[in-house]
């Protein structure tokens, strides 16, 4: 039995020295490896690279290893990358297909079993016990963060809801009636939860028993995270997950909030520039790239997540010694080129979110005019206000503050409370109307 | 001696106007004064009303964004010249007047004004011996 006490929900793994990481690591790597030449689509690759499993002799050798890409799952739809007969798979998860065809996601019975186990792992580290009510206001079905949560959560021996996403009235019902102590939602449902609590005169720190929030699955600002805590009256942490892994689980923050730790007794983590594939050093940005080593029904080797981030240590007053990566940056699939430079909706975020007077709501649209591809950045106000000069100098001010963090100016357009489109699910933060010119 | 005005925040976007309208009628609110001042993107709509508090309690279950601002009420006689007496008196006070608009009621002009600073312009009302409308007043005409 886990001991209440203890920080550790895996002790035994979560308090591995960096040797016994490795060491680890590298056992679980050439597991995977030979696994993974049960499957037709990997021998092929290995051949083509020139390599068998005999050849990975040490952690470092997984760079010999090619890399899989979003591209390989739609080109091998949908049971191409199965490493084990169907027969032994218990359940599939697909992404959309917006862009093509969509992805699967094969697991065992033991790949939803460490799957829970991870997610386990991250909500006790920051202090969930079995005593805690977790209410899961995520969008169930296809995206992996309805079930995956509630697996997980049922794992670590809380009381599970799936409320999933949408229906705020009826949430804030359950959150009361239930004395739910954790919710997981994407970070603008918690902002959009909250506007309703306050119309309906519902005070999170008096009327509620929440104290943690698990937010994640839409890139966010450190100050969106900084808005949603004072907003809730609890800390909130940034969850990582990605379908292709598993789904939430992957990483997530620890009670110090300084960086998301990930697993490294499931992932093998490298950071490489997007562009010429290389390791970047610590603390650079680049792209995450991620090889499982505890999946069965199919592992990924080096699969480009397409997240920029950087590696912030590894080590960490908590005690563990998993990588610990910076808040994702966006996806290098997410960045905008206007006029030629690159903006990510990250860092629009970042500056609406230091102004008190604007809400948590925003929306930004990239259009053609005449010849010229403009950016309007639609914000939504806090408050009216019976006051013109105040709006012209805010309008000017969120302006000047975008154009220093861009380097280009947008439209600003201050637009009232309610206007823009709220999303129950992922959060659409852009449009794209631009005239393509071949 | 101010009264509430309603300050609107709307869009220039067909259907926000009578969005504020339609609220108001559903919730049997008369209105006795109002100007939209505006801009390229967006304006402030500006309203006197009955039983202004109650109408921004309608207006903000209908989802619009309000405003409740103190303004003052002024009758004057309708005549040539008393409108610049009245702005006079508080120009010559270092009183800014933030926007002012006005309307007539059987024969006395109604100056409807914000100003920066109440407790002083209250203060130019009585040495001026200007004639301050009270809500009670202005619901009753």
């Amino acid at each position: 039995m886990t001991d209440y006490s203890s920080p550790y929900f895996n002790p035994e793994h979560e308090t591995l020295t960096r040797e016994q990481i490795e060491a680890l690591q590298l056992e679980r790597l050439q597991k995977t490896v030979r696994h993974c030449m049960n499957n037709e689509f990997y021998r092929r690759k290995f051949a083509e690279a020139g390599i068998t499993p005999d050849d990975i002799r040490s952690l470092d050798d997984v760079r010999k290893l090619p890399f899989t890409t979003k591209q390989d799952l739609r080109d091998t739809y949908p049971f191409g990358m199965a490493c084990v007969p169907l027969r032994d798979c218990v359940r599939l998860h697909s992404s959309s297909g917006t862009t093509g065809n969509p992805t699967v996601i094969l697991h065992t019975q033991r790949d939803l079993d460490e799957w829970a186990n991870q997610v386990a792992r991250n909500l006790w580290m920051v202090g969930l016990r079995p005593d805690d009510v977790f209410q899961n206001s995520s969008g169930y079905g296809m995206f992996t963060g309805g079930l995956g949560f509630q697996y997980g959560a049922e794992r670590l021996g809380m009381l599970t809801v799936p409320a999933a996403a949408g229906n705020s009235l009826r949430q804030i019902k359950f959150i009361k009636d239930f004395g739910t102590t954790a919710i997981h939602a994407v970070p603008s449902y918690v902002t959009r939860l909250y506007e309703v609590m306050k119309e309906e005169g519902v005070d999170p720190r008096r009327d509620t028993k929440l104290k943690v929030l698990a937010i994640g699955a839409e890139p966010h600002s450190e100050e969106q995270r900084q808005r949603i805590e004072q907003m809730m009256g609890v800390k909130a942490y940034n969850s990582f997950g990605m379908s292709e892994m598993c789904g939430p689980g992957v990483g997530f923050e620890c009670p110090e909030q300084n960086g998301l730790h990930f697993w490294e007794d499931y992932y093998i983590v490298e950071i490489v520039d997007p562009e010429t594939l290389e390791p970047v050093p610590d603390g650079e940005i680049g792209e995450l790239v991620l090889t499982t080593l505890c999946r069965e029904a199919m592992p990924l080797l080096r699969y480009r997540t397409r997240d920029l981030t950087r590696v912030l240590g590894r080590s960490c007053p908590c005690g563990r010694n998993h990588i610990r990566l910076d808040r994702m940056r966006g996806r290098s699939d997410d960045m905008m080129v206007l006029r030629g430079v690159n903006i990510f909706p990250i860092q629009i975020e970042k500056i609406l979110m230091q102004f008190p007077e604007l809400a948590s709501n925003y929306l930004i649209t990239l259009s053609t005019d005449e010849e010229n591809d403009n950016m309007t950045v639609e914000v939504e106000l806090a408050q009216p206000t019976d006051d013109f000069k105040q709006l012209l100098d805010l309008e000017r001010e969120i302006r000047r503050r975008l154009k220093d963090e861009i380097l280009l100016t947008p439209i600003v357009k201050l637009v009232a409370k309610g206007t823009l489109p709220v999303s129950e699910g992922k959060a659409v933060r852009v449009v794209d109307k631009r005239k393509v010119y071949q | 001696m101010t009264i509430h005005q309603l300050s609107i925040f709307i869009e220039n976007r067909s259907g926000t106007l009578i969005k504020v309208l339609d609220a108001l009628k559903e919730a049997n609110i008369q209105i006795i004064a109002s100007t939209i001042a505006d801009t390229a993107d967006y304006g402030i709509y500006r309203i006197i009303c009955s039983e202004p508090l109650r109408a921004c309690e309608e207006l903000k279950k209908a989802g619009v964004a309000v405003a409740i601002s103190e303004v003052f009420v002024i009758s004057i006689d309708n005549k040539p010249g008393r409108a610049a007496d009245a702005v006079k008196a508080f120009s010559k006070a270092g009183i800014d007047i933030t926007y002012m608009y006005s309307f007539l009621n059987e024969n006395r002009g109604l100056l409807i004004f914000r100003t920066n600073d109440n407790d002083k312009a209250l203060q130019i009302i009585k040495e001026n011996n200007m004639q301050a409308i009270s809500e009670d007043a202005l619901q009753s005409m």
